[in-house]
């Protein structure tokens, strides 16, 4: 079996366990009937069938990681919440922007109703009074199938009041956004669930769990970490961590982009699969393109600093990756071969994060344009040897100190670990400079051979242009 | 007149009423005003500034910050290619030229009758299937030039009526509550107690 | 003193709970709990760079430049101090090499897209990102792209330009104008690198407090335009003063150049104004220096006002106050005003008309206020309200009349300290803050505030903890009778209340307090009035008043004036009554002259003189001294501290309020109360049935009217409306108008034409007309003896 036509990117060759894209093989999956014939609200029926606590504990042993880029265990988030205060909101992220990620979009396409029965089980164990599920603005056809889906299972007596006939009783209110990568965040996505412009707010001194929508706490999880309750809740926690490794467990989906022979959207064990058997494995991405070769790739989606080919044997674990320079991010895999105009192509990046800048701190604001700026003069062979050590001074205005990056004997290079130090207020600024930064210091002949090819440089006066 | 009709009032009202507070519903409303006049108008978003209790300056100040939201007349079909990473390896950069090309517009113009709006956009969640581009939201895989150049005849041709409504409108199916089914808005304020299958457990 | 016995022993100092202690550059800080780094170590001396930060506003740590080495205990981090508070332990280091470089970063960052145009912005000299560039920055500019450019400065609204280019956008101005003001007006726009502030198109920032986004710019984004290109700040000589606009006192800066009164500045005063200016008292410098001001004495001649010397012009006001003596007794003479000058203006006179003339008739209000012995209540301060559990209103639109009280009380409100019971007979500018609003038709306060009372859920309230009445006039159109029983009212039902007066004429409370008030038998303003308007007032002395302007009933006033058979009038402004007297008195304006000033606490501080006397003007006290010799009496008074000093030493409650006293106290103090005096009679209230066809008249001020400040300030001038009639829409219907056309409007006095404006905000069956605009005058048809006045309207 390969691609489906209704799910496009999505490859499902070999017998891999699936948790959350089962489904996908249905062109009808999306519907209540395909859903309840599969197995659909069974995990709800077994949550009600005990108390939220339990729940709340069956899904903390299974150490659910977030999928929408920090990884940080759901039934711990849940848990953050402050003792005695009341009401909690849950909020689903379905914002996915994040440049290389896709696989929220074909969740809530293909599977709407597991990713409502995931709402409904974890707002029943953490004593959730209101759901908001935000979708990214762009996404026509998820918008539609979920509200589908909530007619459906409104009608059905999922949803709403009473439901399945007990006091357990949510709302789950469709919300759409309007285009602005940045309210990925969690505390951008708050603020424009309140009808804000969607800037992120500081954390410290609070984090949504504590001060959230309305100030109220509030646990905002990604459609992927929710999508895989129904399967846990159905199958029990020793079932779930049977799959992937003990600090990693389960599966993930990862979307493979670029320069392999056969890119897509594959649901992968997590933890214990490397980068080496998703871009080269037969199941998988079948290795690049014909007659070329990897040149780098990135691996957790655009904010992620690059890796060279000696990383590829690394395994889909956060406690690897990170001290290898880079992170796990959204599972988001982008393949550059041996052609690619590595200036050029970062500079897509640079641009993709200097345009969804929200504008709120001078560094992200004012850096990120600037970087872009100085991108564009080099790209187009204008640029100055100045340029390029104004960028990593403009690099160390928003993350100070040593930036992450890969280890790399051809460059002498020892690996620099993710995280970073940041004057910003979220990842966005970083995530500009992140991209010159890890393209100018793995492939710093290709910029020197863009640079202005000119015996003299004329020198610009300082503040010449004001 | 390009304040919300009739119709849409009363749809603006359904979607006001599923938020503890009215201003949640900004981004909703204003989507429902593009939808029936294609851009967003001050006049649109003075009403909905005085149906969600917030400032018209508030209003704008929450829309422009949203790339789908627009303050003046675009083409019927908004054609927004992407030129993120993973479709720029893939050649969107070319795509993008021979659009300019064929439609004889720079990225962000507008055709002369009104027909196309271009844009370069940013990633559109679809980078395995590069290089795409998204038609009123629509969204079209591995598009080849003469692909591009199809699908631009088709949509000037109105063969693709059914398939892609004019530029405004997002989702064609919408969220209804049913009122018997409603638990309503939980309002921040108004909550002091755990919902009742805590402390009782479910029955 | 070596040998303490134990008993004297110090005893350890209780821990506060809330005491919070941390190093702050090697050195120990105590702070307390929820404070931020910041603001800590602004304490300790140890100044933190940053620009969006602002005290009075909620930070949002979004400009970067506070950011410091802050080690919680987990290694240093930077971490912006503007919104990490303190914790036990914190070690905060301000001058680490990350903190040099991260500060460094930021300036060059900010100055990327910032014009170096310093030499020509009014801001060059006392600019925040001036001044950190030189000490944080990193000395050069290496951006050599494009700035951003924007259309040069716009109007966003008719006093404040923004140039868009100079804005850092640290979120200043937006979080003030939504935060504080209440008027979220001015917002960002778009996204990112294109993000600016703009207002909704033709939606302009039209605030009461839009001066203040031009006081808090850090950079010189905002500018005002009474203030734009008029001087350099390091030409400026400048001192602290009081606004005596109205009542509440706000402390201010006042400067000047070459002797040209230029720009008030607030000044953050925790008890009263936190920094905050309203646009009429922040900009109405103007009038100071207006060309039409009073410069000499003028003596009335057979064809009209003389200039006249001093010493001429007093001998004339002398001779004609003997004169009056002699026809009438010292009772034919009555003195009215003094509430627009300091206490020792006010006090001057009182002892002029007390003792010189022997006259009880000297009142200092102008018929729109309460009577005085409501001073002697137990008074709250602005504080004390701003923290009350319950506040009661009733009181004018304090917006448009108080309004720094309005930005407190509304605070208090926003943030849930206290719960607002309003009483109006329109909706205010506090009325969306209020839990409880009670409209009540004219005449019907009483009732509504009994019916209000008995409510079980308002009683609970009430009980819950304190209870501050903010008291004043909300109808000139009634007498004050309704309310103070309203008023005696509430706090019957909660005993332990205090009252906070709204009374509105700068220094009213100061001059009732300091003697400007009626001694046994004495007629107050309407009495002294109605006796000039039955020809039994041979003198009537106008000290900086205006009764044809300011007396509610001005057919009354029109009467007095015809009827006095001398007038004196002391003005900074020939002014429509001072036209009609027998002598002027130039006097001296705000900022020419010093001396205390007293707020509706009763909080005394301190105004001063920043520039000359205009022309040959003197102050009011001098002018009182001056005339009292003439008269036969030496106050002996040389310079103003003589007369503070003499104040203290007479008046009760004045006690420590001494010169020496007031020079270190840098928020005033309080006086103590008034000695007792006899509650006031009010006049009996006969409220007649409201003929249906009538509407029940309500007229209050609003902030921009024809005031001298206002009016002869140019930049607020333009701000004053036209005369309008407000009606409810619905009642549109009844009169058979439309919104904007003309009507006319008839009381039993007169009839008066203007033009009809549909105002949810009015109760139905009543009419609400400003006073004091210009075009038709309402005081025309208010009987100020009547419990209610109703009129007709009719469609021209
Ligand atoms: C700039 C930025 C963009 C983000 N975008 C997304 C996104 O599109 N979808 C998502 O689920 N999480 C996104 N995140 C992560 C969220 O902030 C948050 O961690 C996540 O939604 C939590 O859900 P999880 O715990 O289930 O992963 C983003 C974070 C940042 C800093
Ligand atoms: S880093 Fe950029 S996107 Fe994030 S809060 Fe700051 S300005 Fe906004
Ligand atoms: S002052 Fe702290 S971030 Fe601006």
């Amino acid at each position: 079996m390969s691609r489906y036509a209704w799910a496009p990117g999505y490859t499902d060759d070999g017998d891999r366990p699936k948790i959350v894209t089962s489904r996908f093989q249905y062109e009808d999956g999306y519907t209540l009937d395909r859903y309840l014939a599969t197995g659909g609200y069974v995990g709800l029926r077994a949550a009600l069938g005990r108390t939220p606590s339990e729940v709340h504990d069956e899904v903390k042993s299974a150490t659910v990681l977030g999928r929408g880029g920090a990884g940080f265990p759901a039934g711990t988030k849940w848990g953050l919440t402050p003792q005695g205060v009341w009401p909690r909101y849950l909020v689903v992220n379905g914002d996915e922007s994040e440049p290389g990620t896709y696989k929220d979009r074909l969740l809530m396409e293909r599977d709407p109703h597991q990713l409502i029965e995931g709402c409904l089980i974890a707002s029943y164990a953490a004593g959730l009074s209101q759901v908001f599920l935000y979708i990214r603005g762009e996404m026509a056809l998820a918008q539609e199938r979920v509200a589908a889906a909530l007619n459906e299972a409104y009608a059905a007596g999922y949803i709403g009041k009473n439901i399945l006939g007990t006091n357990f009783s949510i709302d789950i209110v469709l919300h759409w956004g309007a285009g602005a990568y940045v309210v990925g965040e969690e505390t951008a996505l708050i603020e424009s669930l309140e009808g804000n412009r969607g800037m992120p707010r500081l954390k410290p001194p609070f984090f949504p769990a504590a001060i959230g929508l309305y100030g109220k706490p509030t646990i905002v999880n990604n459609v992927e970490t929710l999508s895989n309750l129904p399967w846990l809740l159905t199958n029990g926690a020793a079932a779930y961590t049977a799959i992937g490794t003990e600090t990693s467990p389960g599966t993930r989906i990862i979307a493979v982009s670029g320069h392999v022979k056969r890119p897509g959207v594959y649901e992968i064990i997590n933890g214990s699969t490397t980068f080496r058997d998703v871009i080269y494995g037969e199941e998988f991405c079948q290795g690049i393109r014909d007659g070329h070769e990897l040149k780098a790739f990135i691996p957790g989606g655009g904010s992620a600093p690059w890796f060279l080919p000696d990383q590829l044997d690394l395994p889909f674990e956060a406690k690897m990756v990170g001290p290898a320079g880079s992170m796990l991010g959204s599972g988001a895999i982008m393949v550059m071969d041996e052609t690619t105009d590595i200036p050029a192509m970062a500079l897509t990046l640079v641009r993709f994060y200097a345009h969804e800048s929200c504008g709120k701190c001078v560094p992200c604001r004012e850096g990120g344009t600037w970087l872009m700026r100085i991108m564009e003069r080099v790209v187009a062979g204008r640029g100055t040897q100045r340029d390029l050590d104004q960028m990593l001074e403009i690099g160390q205005s928003i993350t100070p100190g040593q930036y992450p990056h890969a280890a790399s004997e051809r460059l002498g290079l020892a690996a620099a670990p993710f995280p970073f130090r940041m004057t910003t207020i979220c990842f966005v600024g970083p995530s500009a400079y992140n991209a010159v930064d890890s393209s100018l210091t793995l492939f710093p002949d290709e910029f020197q051979a863009k640079l202005m090819k000119r015996t003299s440089i004329p020198v610009t006066a300082v503040g010449a242009d004001s | 007149m390009t304040r919300l009709n009739e119709a849409n009032v009363i749809i603006a009202k359904e979607i006001i009423g599923r938020y503890p507070k009215a201003r949640s519903a900004t981004i909703p409303l204003l989507h429902l005003s593009q939808q029936q006049n294609g851009y967003v108008t001050n006049e649109a978003m003075v009403q909905i500034a005085e149906m969600v209790g917030a400032t018209s300056a508030e209003v704008l100040g929450t829309a422009t910050f949203y790339e789908m939201f627009k303050f003046e007349p675009v083409g019927k079909y908004l054609v927004n290619i992407c030129g993120t990473l993973s479709c720029a390896l893939m050649g969107s950069e070319t795509l993008l030229h021979h659009a300019e090309g064929k439609l004889g517009v720079k990225a962000g113009g507008t055709t002369e009758d009104g027909l196309f709006t271009l844009e370069r956009a940013e990633c559109q969640a679809a980078c395995t299937e590069a290089p795409c581009l998204q038609v009123n939201y629509r969204y079209r895989y591995k598009v080849t030039t003469a692909e591009l150049d199809q699908l631009l005849d088709d949509l000037a041709a109105g063969r693709l009526d059914g398939e892609v409504p004019p530029h405004g409108t997002v989702a064609r199916v919408r969220q209804h509550i049913p009122a018997d089914k409603a638990v309503g808005p939980v309002p921040p304020d108004a909550v002091v107690a755990p919902p009742a299958w805590i402390t009782e457990g479910a029955k | 003193m070596t040998d303490i016995s134990p008993a004297e022993e110090v005893e350890a100092p209780p821990v506060d709970p809330n005491e919070v202690r941390l190093t702050i550059n090697g050195h120990e800080v105590v702070s307390t709990k929820g404070e931020m780094v910041i603001a800590a170590a602004a304490r300790a001396g140890d100044y933190i760079p940053h620009f969006c930060y602002h005290p009075r506003l909620e930070p949002v740590g979004m400009c970067r430049m506070c950011m410091v080495d802050i080690d919680g205990g987990r290694g240093p981090m930077l971490q912006p101090a503007c919104m990490v508070p303190v914790s036990p332990g914190m070690k905060v280091d301000t001058g680490s090499p990350a903190t040099k470089r991260a500060q460094e970063g930021i300036i060059e960052l900010l100055l990327a897209n910032h014009p170096l145009d310093c030499p020509v912005c009014d801001k060059g000299g006392e600019c925040p990102l001036q001044d950190q560039s030189f000490s944080h920055g990193p000395g050069e500019s290496r951006y050599v792209e494009e700035k951003r450019h924007y259309e040069k400065p716009i109007a966003i609204s008719d006093i404040v330009f923004l140039d868009r280019e100079r804005c850092i956008l640290c979120d200043r101005c937006t979080r003030f104008a939504d935060e504080v003001a209440g008027d979220a007006l001015i917002q960002f726009n778009s996204r990112g690198n294109n993000t600016h502030i703009t207002t909704f198109p033709d939606e302009p920032f039209a605030s009461y407090f839009s001066g203040n986004t031009v006081q808090i710019c850090p950079v010189g984004a905002l500018t005002a335009k009474p203030y734009r290109f008029k001087a350099r700040p390091w030409d400026l000589a400048q001192q602290e003063s009081t606004c005596t606009t109205c009542a509440v006192g706000c402390r201010t800066v006042v400067q000047s150049s070459h002797d040209e009164l230029l720009r008030y500045m607030g000044v953050d005063s925790d008890p009263v104004n936190h920094g905050w200016l309203c646009d009429r008292g922040r900009f109405n410098f103007e009038s100071v220096k207006s060309a039409d001001r009073l410069l000499q004495p003028l003596v009335r001649q057979a064809d009209g006002f003389q200039p006249a010397t001093w010493s001429a012009a007093l001998a004339e006001a002398a001779s004609l106050i003997l004169e009056a003596k002699a026809a009438g007794g010292p009772k034919s003479i009555a003195v009215i005003g003094g509430a627009r000058g300091t206490n020792e203006d006010a006090f001057a006179w009182s002892r002029l008309g007390h003792e010189v003339i022997g006259t009880p008739n000297v009142y200092s209000q102008m018929g729109d206020g309460l009577p005085a012995d409501l001073l002697l209540l137990d008074r709250a301060t602005i504080d004390q309200a701003a923290s009350a559990t319950t506040i009661v209103l009733l009181a004018p639109d304090l917006k448009e009349e108080l309004p720094i009280l309005y930005l407190r009380l509304r605070e208090a409100a926003e943030k849930k300290r206290s719960r607002i019971i309003e009483f109006a007979p329109k909706q205010s500018g506090l009325t969306r803050n209020a839990w409880r609003h009670f409209a009540y038709e004219p005449g019907t306060q009483v009732a509504a505030v009994e019916k209000a009372l008995a409510d079980p859920e308002i009683a609970a309230q009430f009980a819950k903890g304190s209870v501050v009445v903010v008291a004043g006039r909300g109808n000139l159109a009634e007498t004050s009778t309704a309310t103070v029983r309203a008023i005696r009212t509430v706090l019957a039902a909660n005993p332990g209340s205090r009252i906070l007066p709204a009374f509105r004429r700068g220094n009213v409370v100061g001059a009732l307090q300091v003697g400007m008030r009626t001694a046994d038998g004495g007629l107050d303003t309407r009495a002294a009035l109605q006796a000039a308007a039955d020809g039994k007032i041979e003198c009537l002395v106008l000290v900086g008043a205006d009764p044809l302007t300011d007396f509610p009933d001005t057919d009354l006033a029109r009467r007095a004036l015809a009827g006095a058979r001398r007038i004196v009038a002391v003005d900074t402004f020939l002014t429509p009554s001072a036209l009609l007297a027998n002598v002027v008195l130039a006097a001296s304006a705000y900022a020419e002259k010093s001396g205390t000033t007293t707020n509706i606490e009763g909080r005394v501080t301190t105004v001063a003189q920043q520039v000359n006397p205009a022309g040959n003007t003197r102050a009011d006290w001098m002018i009182a001294a001056e005339l009292a010799l003439d008269l036969g009496g030496d106050f002996a008074y040389e310079t103003i501290d003589d007369v503070t000093a003499d104040i203290a030493w007479h008046v009760a409650g004045h006690e420590a309020i001494t010169p020496e006293a007031l020079a270190t106290a840098k928020d005033g103090i309080i006086a103590g109360l008034l000695p007792a005096m006899a509650q006031a009679k009010l006049l009996e209230a006969v409220i007649p049935e409201r003929n249906s066809y009538d509407f029940r008249l309500v007229v209050s001020r609003t902030m921009y009217d024809q005031a001298t400040g206002t009016a002869n300030s140019p930049s607020l001038a333009h701000l004053a409306t036209q005369t309008m009639v407000h009606l409810h829409p619905l009642d549109l219907g009844k009169v058979g108008t439309t919104e904007g056309a003309t009507v006319k409007m008839s009381s039993t006095r007169a009839t008066i034409v203007l033009n009809v404006v549909a105002d949810p905000a009015v109760l139905r069956g009543t009419a609400w007309v400003p006073f004091n605009h210009s075009g038709a005058n309402v005081g025309d048809l208010i009987d100020c003896t009547a419990a209610v006045n109703d009129v007709r309207i009719e469609n021209l």
